[in-house]
């Protein structure tokens, strides 16, 4: 007869010195967890609860302008600075830590309608409406931080003069060029006082343009025609022209799928194309109740945030039809410009009341360095809030925010006037939100070439 | 799911070794998946396809590495007993099993004879370092079973006739002769539960902090321990019983009755969930199986019943009496009968339980409750002179997790654990009889009323069946092209007239409700004479 019973030594089981760490043991049997699922619920709910506790999104504002904030402009080389210019001219470095001037350029004589900076950060390109170009050196950052604004020249390295005012400018990607949108679009180099190339598709203002960070020689422009037009350098004629219903305020191009770009268009939507098949809309964002001032992505290419004219900042899923987060302040008025800082983890708003404001991308979420405790909690949380976010308690949590009263009661005329259409077709379950409009636009062809032959590389 | 595909998949061949590993981890691998895999191949939307694809993935690989871990990481092997030749393992006793195992295991056999202070009854902690006993004339004690020392002990002087511990062993429920008292493991009487009554049978709901009762009258009651609150109080309209016990898998509470019936009970509703006639007499003993399936109870008639939970059928039935009834953490039951024990196991794995081992006491002690301490081999019985601990090899769950359950915990670690069971405190509307439930979605209903489009598409679909029927060719001048066309004209109107009737009794319904209304409203009191006469005509 052969016996064995569980014996267990105390040794094995328990810490040798009050130095060590205590034992932990893991048996993931599911017979030793009863009612697994409704623990699992409590959690979510619970770790829905925490995340309104610590949803404190707005960190500072950055106040020097005494206009206007009409333009920003990321630095790609340098994380912590931020250049804005204003309707008087003034455009400023900011220091987006210690929220403050580092630099202050002496600008323009009207509106700053444009900045850009170049690809190796060195230098800015600003245009405005006073019909000047402007390129300025950017004081380069030191470890040992000097008084902040001892380094600034006073004057600019150039200034272009054109015919007309100018609307937007943007710098290549990696290049030399810069383009800007007023009567027509310019293309610039650094050292050339008049534009190299010029491009123009019918008779109406561009009032915006966009380079495509993957295709050095792409960029996207919008005019005031209601057209989203696509222009290749090397072709030197327009490629593809988009009409759609309303104008499109501003374009951005997804960093990591540069195929993909999005409008942000006047009559309150986003509408993101793939470049090569514009004739329906990938997606359309509808949230917004007032037109979409301004749009940027975030650099992992899979969110972006939009400035609207209606006081707020809205982030969007790049594939989702309606926004995951809405930040607002009494104090923020029609938002102008927004970017997304380089390490998507900020958002810099530029608004109406003169005021940069800096925002947390992730309304919730824990800045600075994480514990690997921490941080595997908050992933737990994270996955368990997603898991159960369909049951009704913990998505009426999780989808609360707080709307201002007017945006609130247009919002709910938006939907009581869409359904009055007979807007959409109710499944009973999951409602995936993507539409197609094909009477919204139709597409212009212009040169022979199909625009995906244009393309050189691939989708990873 | 996902195993069979990652098996399948051409582009990996494994070694011999590896895949030897892997066919012995299959059977393992299933416990872990925790049900079937999906369909996906009848969605239809891409982008949902490929994310639940993803998911079923990592439930797959997840599952594997818990079979991993269970195959190599764990620190203790089960108990077992193997017998050689013609020997019968019903008829090996304790004495002979001390003989072959260590000296460390034999202090979990042993007698505690107090012969004057009534049947005891008792209760374990969660983790089965720490005994609760009671007598029935009034003696409490917790004790620490590692170290083998008492920590209390009390007489209360009154009958005490259940014990129960709350989520700790720092905190003991006795239901005594009036009412149900908590105690403070130094003694200290905490609360006295005078809603409760005079209590029969204590039970405590883990996850949910309930202490569940039974009383004189046949009145449940729950009470949340947190709070204080007093979450449901039933009538069950039953009568006396003092058979309850908790389903540990769903957190139900199931009376036996003395009419034969086991009820079932939520705290938020008055009727029982289910109510199930399990003997023609009345029923003795109740047990749950760790897994929630099997349920066993006896009766009067000599008769001891397994049933299975889902389909509330009997599996098997075993003859014999059974006083006290209870199920180890490996499926072990014990039935406990006058002064003799007997262990049934479900030892070929096919759920038919046959008898594994006995253990006879002294002649005259009667057992009245028999209980399996969890992660460990042994059985406590409490009889009426005392309690008794056996060996019962392969019993317990030999590896238990830190985060569940630890026999070796310090205070501080006790501290942790009671706040973060209070944090996954689970509400009393999640007590369903299968809680797998939670966060499935419930399928759509499908809606009576037709909408206008849906009546007219399903018009046409009928007149387009019918329009081309083609007429016999009449002769001798009955063929006129005014009479083909009438012809056609009735077939149609015949077709839709059942679609416009039910039309028509669907709107009388509607316009129905609101004409009464409107009676009403017509004229106010004082000029109803005005009214006319062809209403009332």
């Amino acid at each position: 007869m052969k016996v064995k019973v569980i014996s267990r030594s105390t040794d094995e089981f328990t810490r040798e010195r009050s130095q060590d760490l205590q034992r932990v043991f893991r048996n993931f049997d599911p017979n030793l967890r009863p009612q697994e699922k409704a623990i699992e619920y409590v959690r979510a709910l619970n770790a829905a609860k925490l995340e309104k506790i610590f949803a404190r999104p707005f960190i500072g504002a950055m106040d020097g302008h005494i206009d206007a904030v009409s333009c920003m402009a990321k630095n790609p080389n340098y994380l912590k600075g931020i250049f804005s210019g204003s309707m008087d001219g003034d455009i400023r470095l900011w220091d987006m830590a210690s929220r403050r001037t580092v630099c202050q350029f002496p600008g323009h004589q009207g509106a700053v309608r444009g900045l850009a900076a170049s690809t190796d950060g060195r230098t800015l390109v600003s245009c405005g409406t006073d019909c000047t170009v402007r390129l300025w050196n950017v004081p380069v950052a030191t470890i040992v931080e000097s008084d902040d604004s001892s380094n600034c020249t006073a004057e600019p390295l150039a200034v272009y003069s054109g015919n007309n005012a100018f609307w937007d400018v943007d710098h290549q990607w990696d290049g030399e060029l810069f383009a800007t949108a007023g009567a027509q679009v310019d293309i610039w180099n650094h050292n050339r006082s008049q534009p190299i190339n010029s491009f123009e598709w019918g008779t109406d203002t561009v009032i915006s343009v966009r380079f495509n960070p993957g295709e050095p020689n792409l960029l996207a422009t919008s005019a005031s025609d209601r057209s989203i037009t696509l222009y290749d350098l090397r072709v030197s004629s327009p490629a593809r022209k988009l009409i759609m219903r309303t104008k499109t305020n501003s374009i951005a191009w997804n960093p990591m799928e540069p195929m993909n770009f999005t409008a942000a268009n006047e009559d309150c939507n986003c509408y993101s194309y793939d470049a090569r098949k514009l004739d329906e809309a990938k997606c359309v964002h509808k949230d917004h109740v007032s037109a979409v001032m301004d749009i940027d992505f975030s650099p992992t290419g899979r969110e972006f945030v939009t400035g609207s004219y209606d006081r707020t900042v809205r982030i969007f899923q790049y594939n989702g039809g309606h926004s995951r987060e809405i930040y607002h302040t009494k104090r923020m008025q029609r938002v102008f410009c927004v970017k997304f800082s380089c390490d998507a983890s900020y958002i810099i708003s530029g608004s109406d009341d003169t005021n940069l404001r800096l925002w947390k991308a992730k309304a919730s979420e824990q800045l600075g360095v994480l514990l690997p405790r921490e941080r595997k909690r908050h992933e737990y949380h994270e996955a368990v809030k997603n898991r159960y976010k369909h049951l009704p308690e913990v998505k009426r949590i999780v989808r609360h925010r707080h709307l201002p009263k007017p945006i609130y009661k247009a919002a709910s005329l938006r939907r009581t006037m869409t359904e009055a259409e007979g807007g959409k077709k109710k499944e009973g379950k999951l409602i995936v939100l993507q539409e197609v409009l094909p009477l919204n636009h139709y597409v212009k062809e212009e040169s022979s070439k199909k625009l995906s032959e244009l393309w050189h590389y691939q989708l990873l | 799911m996902g195993v069979k595909q990652d098996n399948a998949d051409p582009g990996q061949i494994l070694p011999p070794i590896e895949q030897e590993l892997s066919n012995e981890l299959d059977p393992k691998l299933k416990k872990y998946l925790r049900g079937e895999g999906t369909n996906l191949e009848v969605l239809k939307d891409k982008k949902l396809k490929s994310q639940l694809s993803v998911r079923e993935e990592l439930y797959g690989i997840s599952a594997k590495a818990a079979a991993k871990a269970e195959e190599w990481l764990m620190p203790s092997e089960g108990g077992y007993l193997e017998v050689e030749g013609i020997e019968k393992p019903w008829r090996i006793n304790q004495h002979s099993i001390s003989s072959e195992i260590n000296i460390s295991s034999l202090k979990n056999q042993h007698d505690i004879i107090i012969p004057d202070l009534g049947p005891y009854t008792l209760d374990f902690n969660s983790s089965g370092r720490y005994m609760a006993v009671a007598g029935r004339k009034g003696h409490l004690a917790v004790l620490d079973m590692k170290n083998m020392s008492l920590i209390k002990e009390m007489q209360v002087r009154e009958t005490v006739r259940d014990i129960v511990f709350l989520h700790n062993e720092l905190f003991f429920a006795a239901a005594q002769k009036k009412y149900p008292y908590i105690y403070n493991r130094d003694g200290i009487e905490l609360h006295c539960l005078k809603e409760h009554g005079s209590v029969l049978r204590l039970q405590f709901l883990k996850s949910h902090f309930l202490l569940a009762s039974i009383n004189k009258f046949g009145q449940l009651h729950y009470q949340d321990v947190t709070m204080g609150e007093m979450i449901g109080n039933i009538r069950t309209g039953l009568g006396r019983s003092d058979v309850m016990q908790v389903n540990p898998f769903n957190g139900v509470v199931a009376l036996g009755h003395s009419g034969g019936t086991v009820s079932m009970w939520k705290p938020t509703s008055a009727a029982p969930l289910v109510k199930m006639l399990c003997h023609p007499g009345p029923v003795s003993a109740m047990a749950f199986h760790p897994n929630g399936h099997l349920m066993a109870t006896s009766g009067k008639e000599r008769k001891i019943k397994i049933w299975d939970l889902r389909k509330f059928e009997v599996l098997q039935t075993i003859p014999g009496h059974a006083r006290a009834l209870d199920f180890s953490q490996k499926g072990l039951l014990a039935a406990g009968n006058g002064s003799f024990v007997q262990i049934f196991g479900d030892l070929s794995e096919s759920q038919h339980y046959s008898r594994y081992m006995g253990h006879s006491m002294v002649k005259g002690y009667q057992i009245g409750k028999v209980l399996f301490r969890p992660y460990e081999d042994v059985l406590v019985l409490g009889h009426s002179m005392g309690w008794s601990s056996i060996l019962i090899p392969g019993s317990g769950e030999p590896n238990f997790d830190t985060w569940v359950a630890n026999p070796y915990e310090t205070s501080k670690q006790r501290r942790e654990k009671e706040v973060r069971s209070l944090l996954d405190k689970l509400p009393s509307e999640t007590i369903m009889l299968n809680p797998s439930k939670i966060g499935t979605m419930r399928p759509v209903k499908k809606k009576e009323k037709q909408t206008k489009q849906e009546i007219a598409a399903e018009m046409e679909a009928a007149v387009e069946a019918v329009k081309d029927t083609a007429f016999k060719n009449k002769t001798k001048g009955r063929n006129k092209a005014s009479k083909r066309a009438k012809k056609r004209k009735e077939l149609i109107e015949r077709v839709k007239r059942p679609l416009l009737e039910r039309q028509l009794k669907e709107d009388e319904k509607l316009a129905k409700k609101p004409k009464i209304s409107e009676k009403e409203n017509a004229l106010p009191t004082a000029l109803q004479r005005f009214a006319s006469k062809k209403a009332t005509a």
